[in-house]
């Protein structure tokens, strides 16, 4: 049972890093753009999400909204910012998305104050739910749900539609797209577009269960950057698997090996330590998956 | 003849400079005010001012110059601070500290220069036992007495089996340890929760509704309160496990937590309704200024404020005479808003401890209320293994 409800934390998690993952390795893959400033997306769409469910008073319009805001915000940005990064180095990459996390920071400092926002769940989320005999909060229920629903939608997108069709296109070989007409400007704009509506949904779905704070989008980052390398650049499926492996790494991590550690180790020694190894495992996970099989495990044909 | 007058300048120079100095008292306060715990930071300082206000902004007839530094709720950042405000800004006094990391960190720029350090939150064991220092005072704490007070009243009330948490760093440590010291109970788990980024307990409330304890006590300051009481309620365990506190219910996280503090008592040396005339002063003059009520971090940045002014106005503004200041402060010969106490031998007070609970104002906002007094004159355990004696 107890086995049960963390795996279903787990998966929680990496549902959530997932849904960051995505847009993450779309851009990188189709546009061979490295964001830096997909953590400040993440931020921007949990900012909004606290200011307009204050303002509208329901939950879901202030998060709708919010969705809304962090899509045009990712197209303004793309347009404005990110088109004279497209074809240089990567490290030019790094350095532009980089001042991108740091205007971002002073922005919201500017715009929200350096304390912080929170965002409070309307009183039916704040309750558990009887799961398969465990009881389990309803919120994460919710939380899990919306990304498979998100998931299968992004799977739609991309296997069943035109669009989709074109995004493989550009990710299997760019150049070669561009060639046979395809309006690369519009397709970077709509992919980079729909990237930022992921990252900001993931921001605003964690909003209520940690606090809005500056920041609050770099430590994911790394996380999610970790996933892409994992699951394979440009790979939808790569993304899933991996950031739902990565999340019950770290949950189950974080769950039971303190107790296995505690029988050598003090309590809070334990608990450092089997913090600090079960982020151990996932970088080692990266590390072996770099070692045996680079483009990741489920790798996009081509390139 | 240049030997005169290069004695005459110099004689001067020593003269212009402690005449400057005695100018004003100066006053460095390192605190947090960035973050989700500046709402702690600000309530410090709201009522530091507040206290300054109250002495007329003079203390001995000095006036008062206080240079507020943010500690950003990282050790180094408040060591950094500390030492800016100690060596740049040549202050007399040092207050603040909400976090033991960060005081921990700190303490040792502020003795090594001879500054007083009061703490007005933070009170990690290790100062008061062998790290216990003359220049350093608390007019809060020692983290493991609040604690203690909770395990007693756990004990009370006859709790069989409990399962602690706290977050992993030298004060949630502290706080496990202080209920574990009095509480006569078995304790069926223990779980420590990554400081200050975690603040998705998932993981470790599974663990504890699986070890299925009659009760559960947590210290989770600040923001993390907020999330915590919010997830307990959400995993389902409100109404089926009861609730121990500390620290984690106040007036700073009371705005957020709302009904989800209902029914969670908390053990706290200073609760608003305390009855001393210096408390209702202290309490109705800071709610007609800011709106609403103190946080007991503003009580005891209030505390520490009139603890500076005694040791001034004893010394007549001579701050040179550091242990005329030291003895008047020891005599803690001020009207503390928890009422009259006495400081031990490692200048933590000793003091009551009492029961809170929160309750439901007719304007639908919530407040604390003194339901009972849990310990009386209650001292810390680590005076023994520290050297001080006077």
């Amino acid at each position: 049972m107890l086995l049960l409800e963390q795996c279903l934390n787990g998966l929680q998690f990496g549902l959530l890093l997932f849904l960051l993952a995505a847009g993450l390795t779309l851009v990188f893959g189709i546009m061979d753009l490295v964001n830096l400033a997909h953590g400040s997306l993440y931020m921007m769409g949990a900012y909004f999400a606290a200011t307009f469910v204050a303002w509208t008073g329901s939950f879901f319009a202030g998060a709708l909204l919010a969705l809304a805001a962090t899509l045009l915000l990712g197209v303004v940005l793309e347009m404005i910012a990110l088109r004279p990064l497209y074809g240089r180095d990567h490290l030019d990459h790094v350095l532009g998305t980089f001042g991108l996390i740091l205007f971002f920071n002073e922005l919201v400092r500017l715009v929200w104050g350096p304390a912080g926002l929170s965002l409070p769940l309307p009183p039916a989320l704040n309750a558990a739910i009887d799961v398969f005999g465990i009881y389990y909060p309803a919120y994460r229920l919710l939380i899990i749900l919306v990304s498979l629903v998100v998931a299968l939608f992004l799977y739609l997108l991309v296997m069943k539609t035109r669009l989709g069709m074109l995004i493989r296109a550009g990710a299997s070989n760019r150049d070669m797209a561009g060639a046979l007409g395809v309006d690369i400007k519009l397709l970077f704009t709509l992919v980079f577009g729909l990237g930022a509506a992921l990252a900001g949904l993931a921001g605003l779905m964690q909003a209520p269960i940690l606090t809005v704070q500056i920041g609050m989008g770099e430590n994911i980052l790394i996380l999610a950057f970790v996933v892409i390398v994992i699951g394979g650049i440009g790979s939808i499926r790569g993304a899933l698997v991996a950031a739902i492996f990565v999340g019950l790494v770290d949950t189950l991590g974080r769950a039971f090996l303190p107790d296995l550690l505690r029988l050598v180790l003090s309590v809070s020694a334990a608990s450092t330590v089997a913090r600090a190894m079960s982020s151990m495992l996932i970088y080692l996970l990266m590390a072996i998956v770099l070692a045996i099989r680079p483009q990741g495990l489920f790798p996009v044909v081509g390139r | 003849m240049k030997k005169a007058s290069l004695a005459a300048v110099a004689a001067l120079a020593f003269a212009a400079g402690p005449a400057m100095a005695q100018n004003s008292v100066k006053i460095g306060f390192v605190d947090t005010f960035s973050g989700p715990t500046a709402v702690i930071g600000n309530d410090m300082r709201n009522s530091f001012e507040l206290a300054l206000d109250h002495l007329g902004r003079k203390m001995g007839g000095l006036s008062v110059e206080v240079i507020y530094e943010d500690d950003q709720q990282k050790p180094e950042v408040g060591k950094q601070k500390t030492e800016k405000v100690i060596q740049s800004d040549h202050v007399n006094f040092i207050t603040g500290y909400i976090w033991s990391n960060v005081l921990l960190a700190s303490l040792k720029p502020a003795v090594d220069s001879q500054t007083f350090l009061i703490s007005a939150n933070a009170g990690p064991s290790r100062i008061a036992g062998d790290l216990c220092s003359p220049f350093f005072f608390s007019t809060s704490w020692q983290n493991d007495q609040t604690p203690h007070a909770m395990g007693i009243y756990l004990n009370q009330k006859d709790v069989k089996t409990l399962y602690l948490l706290g977050p992993n760093y030298a004060a949630g440590k502290d706080m496990l340890a202080g209920v574990q010291a009095t509480y006569r109970g078995r304790i069926i788990g223990e779980d420590f929760t990554k400081w200050p980024d975690q603040l998705d307990f998932s993981a470790e409330l599974s663990k504890a509704r699986a070890a299925k304890p009659e009760a559960i006590f947590v210290f989770y300051p600040g923001a993390a309160g907020v999330q915590f009481l919010g997830q307990y309620a959400q995993a389902g365990l409100k109404g089926q496990i009861p609730l121990y506190t500390v620290f984690t219910i106040d007036e700073t996280t009371l705005p957020l937590q709302k009904d989800l503090a209902l029914g969670v008592p908390g053990a706290q040396e200073w609760v608003n309704d305390l009855p001393n005339p210096a408390n209702q002063k202290f309490v109705a003059d800071f709610r007609a200024k800011y709106g609403h009520g103190p946080s007991f971090y503003g009580a005891q940045a209030y505390d520490a404020a009139n603890l500076i002014n005694s040791a001034v106005v004893a010394v007549k503004g001579d701050l040179t005479q550091k242990d005329a200041i030291r003895d008047e402060m020891r005599r803690a010969n001020y009207a503390s808003v928890r009422g009259p106490y006495k400081y031990g031998n490692n200048h933590f007070p000793i003091q009551n401890f009492y029961l809170q609970e929160t309750v439901k104002n007719a304007d639908g906002t919530f407040g604390l209320k003194t339901v009972a007094t849990i310990l009386k004159d209650s001292q810390d355990v680590f005076h023994a293994t520290c050297p001080m004696k006077w």
